[in-house]
């Protein structure tokens, strides 16, 4: 699927992420070099401690690596720990994330949340308001979005993370264990919809996954084990 | 999408009992300079009131109100001799106690001139000034004495003709006025034996002068009444009041009289700095200090409040930078509710302390600049207390989102 010329929606070169020094020195990652395409659904596995979220939050630009550079769209956005941009707007406009817990705002409506990203993005609140109810609607919970993310169930919670992930039409999105809360049916359907999103919208998604079951529903596996990525054989 | 009132609506009740707390404290910070103020106005409030041009003392003394200052009846009539004097009054001015009910009751009983004086410029409450030369008192209302109320002071009984308020003396006791005899008779209350003695004891100092002899007189006249002898009488005023006529020059009136041996002169605005410099300046001061540290603590605590709250929102501001939500987003949400924070307490304490204030023992004052003054303060703080908060919030990591 992946034409010459294309543009990469994501590429790594060598990243390496150190944490502590000395004695308490934990190599976290170690020379990881990826690219993912648009509209490339990536699962990413390994034990707990290989690296995955250490990956993950280095190519979200919230946890800069020690060396290696991050492209996203062809645009080199981090090389070590120097950003090439004001990472916090490009994170607004162009990345959308789901954490394993809802990481929803407690005091912001649950339709609030999706809207909160549009209008940051520059939205006006009446067109905000109305597509982040459309999203709801899209995730099967728009009867819910006046209620508090206390009143709604882990599924429900996650759902509107996913719909805040999508507020912006993110070229990336970036899961971190998004069904860990899920019972296996709601965790699949979290993974179909990425994958629905991604060849809809041409975004490049990275799920970290622990959910063996689900895996059909991706494109390409990676395996990390050590800090080290590879191409996992189906 | 206001974060800063979704945020407050979601914790109402904490920030609600938060606000309540910095209200009150804002009140005991408007109560003390309410207070100060009130030491002020109760200690001029008599100078004000009373409406003299100078004030004629006893010689070297800072009287009436600072010390004690006596001078001799006959004065009244030297000063109204001076050229450019309209009127001179008699004032007596001393404060007594009494039980009342197993209480002390402190009065400060002032002496008006009858009959140029029968209190018509107090502000009366009830009943009315004074129409006899005895017996009759206008009382202010802190004493607890109503219209037609009867009290002993002395060998007399008073009756309470006129009620007024806000007229305390400089140490906070209500005022009381009666005629300037009824003031002295008061003072002078001296038991009947000691009055038989010192006029036995007069006579007999009279029966050795050779005088006598030839003025039997002497010996009759030292019978009588004590204040009825004009050699004898006691100094019973505390200082003479003088009205200036309106083209009189103060100054050289005030030359003419204080160059007579036995007295010193003061205008009124002099006297006025005589009590504010002298007997309020240390309470004034201490109130005035107490006043800062109340400032400041109040400041201390309130950022320490929006301090917690901002910890409290910790992993909220990690999702909004990690969704990319700017600095200015983030700090207006702190200062926001800081500012909200400061004008609810500052509400809630003018609210309670009008309804609470007023039963304070002495006069709380809170006069418009005050409270425009202590408006800006409570601005100040709140902007200079949620620096704490926003320095924490700014160093969260969008990383803490996901911990
Ligand atoms: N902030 C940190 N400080 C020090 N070491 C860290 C920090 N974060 C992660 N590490 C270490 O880096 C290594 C990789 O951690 P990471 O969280 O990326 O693993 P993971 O694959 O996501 O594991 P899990 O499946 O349990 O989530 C681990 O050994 C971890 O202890
Ligand atoms: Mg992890």
């Amino acid at each position: 699927m992946s034409d010459a010329g294309e543009t990469l929606a994501i590429e790594t070169d060598r990243l390496t992420k150190i944490y502590g020094s000395g004695n308490t020195e934990v190599v976290a990652m170690r020379d990881v070099s990826m690219q993912v395409h648009r509209g490339e659904v990536v699962a990413l596995l390994g034990p707990s401690g290989s690296g995955k979220s250490t990956f993950l939050t280095a190519v979200g630009l919230i946890n800069p690596p020690t060396s290696g550079r991050v492209l996203i769209g062809g645009k080199l956005v981090v090389e070590g720990d120097v950003p090439h941009t004001n990472l916090r707007s490009f994170r607004r406009r162009h990345l959308g994330f789901v954490f394993q817990k809802s990481n929803l705002i407690p005091f912001l409506s649950a339709r609030e949340n999706v809207q909160i990203a549009m209008q940051l993005n520059g939205d006006t609140p009446q067109s905000a308001r109305r597509r982040a109810q459309e999203l709801l609607d899209y995730l099967g919970v728009g009867d819910r979005g006046e209620n508090l993310p206390s009143m709604l169930s882990g599924g429900q919670q996650q759902r509107v993370a996913v719909a805040r992930a999508l507020a912006n039409h993110p070229s990336v999105i970036l899961a971190d264990e998004p069904t860990a809360a899920l019972d296996s049916h709601r965790g699949r359907q979290v993974m179909e919809l990425f994958a629905k999103v991604a060849h809809e919208q041409q975004a490049a998604v990275i799920v970290v996954t622990h959910d063996h079951r689900s895996l059909d529903v991706f494109d390409t596996r990676y395996e990390m084990e050590d800090g080290l990525m590879r191409l996992a054989e189906s | 999408m206001n974060l800063a009132l979704k945020d407050i609506r979601y914790s109402f009740g904490r920030f609600a009992l938060t606000t309540l707390g910095v209200g009150m404290l804002l009140m005991v910070v408007m109560g003390m300079g309410g207070i100060y103020r009130g030491v002020i106005e109760d200690a001029t409030l008599l100078i004000d009131r009373v409406d003299a041009d100078l004030w004629i003392v006893q010689r070297d003394t800072r009287g009436p109100f600072a010390e004690v200052s006596r001078v001799p009846p006959s004065l009244v009539h030297r000063a109204t001799a001076v050229p450019g004097v309209a009127s001179a009054r008699e004032f007596v001015y001393h404060t007594i106690q009494r039980e009342r009910n197993g209480k002390p009751l402190r009065i400060a009983v002032m002496g008006l001139s009858w009959p140029t004086d029968k209190g018509e410029w107090i502000a009366l409450t009830g009943g009315r000034a004074l129409r006899q030369n005895h017996f009759e008192m206008i009382a202010n209302e802190s004493l607890g004495l109503p219209v037609g109320h009867r009290i002993e002071l002395g060998q007399e009984t008073y009756t309470v003709v006129g009620t007024t308020n806000n007229m305390i003396g400089s140490s906070g006791d209500g005022m009381a006025f009666v005629t300037v005899r009824d003031a002295q008779a008061i003072q002078f209350d001296v038991p009947g034996e000691a009055v038989r003695l010192e006029r036995a004891a007069r006579e007999a100092r009279g029966r050795r002068f050779d005088l006598v002899a030839q003025q039997p007189m002497l010996l009759t006249n030292a019978q009588r009444p004590g204040s009825e002898l004009p050699a004898v009488a006691r100094p019973g005023l505390s200082a003479v009041m003088v009205s200036l006529k309106p083209d009189a020059d103060a100054d050289v009136v005030a030359d003419i009289i204080g160059g007579w041996g036995d007295v010193s002169v003061y205008t009124s605005d002099g006297q006025r700095e005589l009590l504010l410099k002298g007997t309020v300046e240390k309470i004034k001061r201490q109130i005035g200090l107490f006043r800062v540290l109340l400032t400041v603590i109040a400041a201390i605590i309130m950022a320490l409040i929006l301090y917690t709250m901002t910890l409290d929102k910790i992993h909220s501001i990690a999702l909004l930078k990690l969704i990319g939500a700017p600095n200015t987003v983030i700090l207006g949400l702190i200062l926001q509710q800081a500012l909200l924070l400061g004008a609810f307490g500052f509400a809630i304490a003018y609210l309670v302390g009008q309804k609470v204030f007023p039963m304070f023992p002495r006069r709380v004052l809170v006069t418009q600049p005050d409270l425009i003054q202590l408006a800006a303060i409570v601005l100040g703080i709140s902007i200079l207390s949620s620096v704490l908060g926003i320095w924490k919030a700014l160093r969260i990591s969008p990383n803490e989102a996901l911990s």
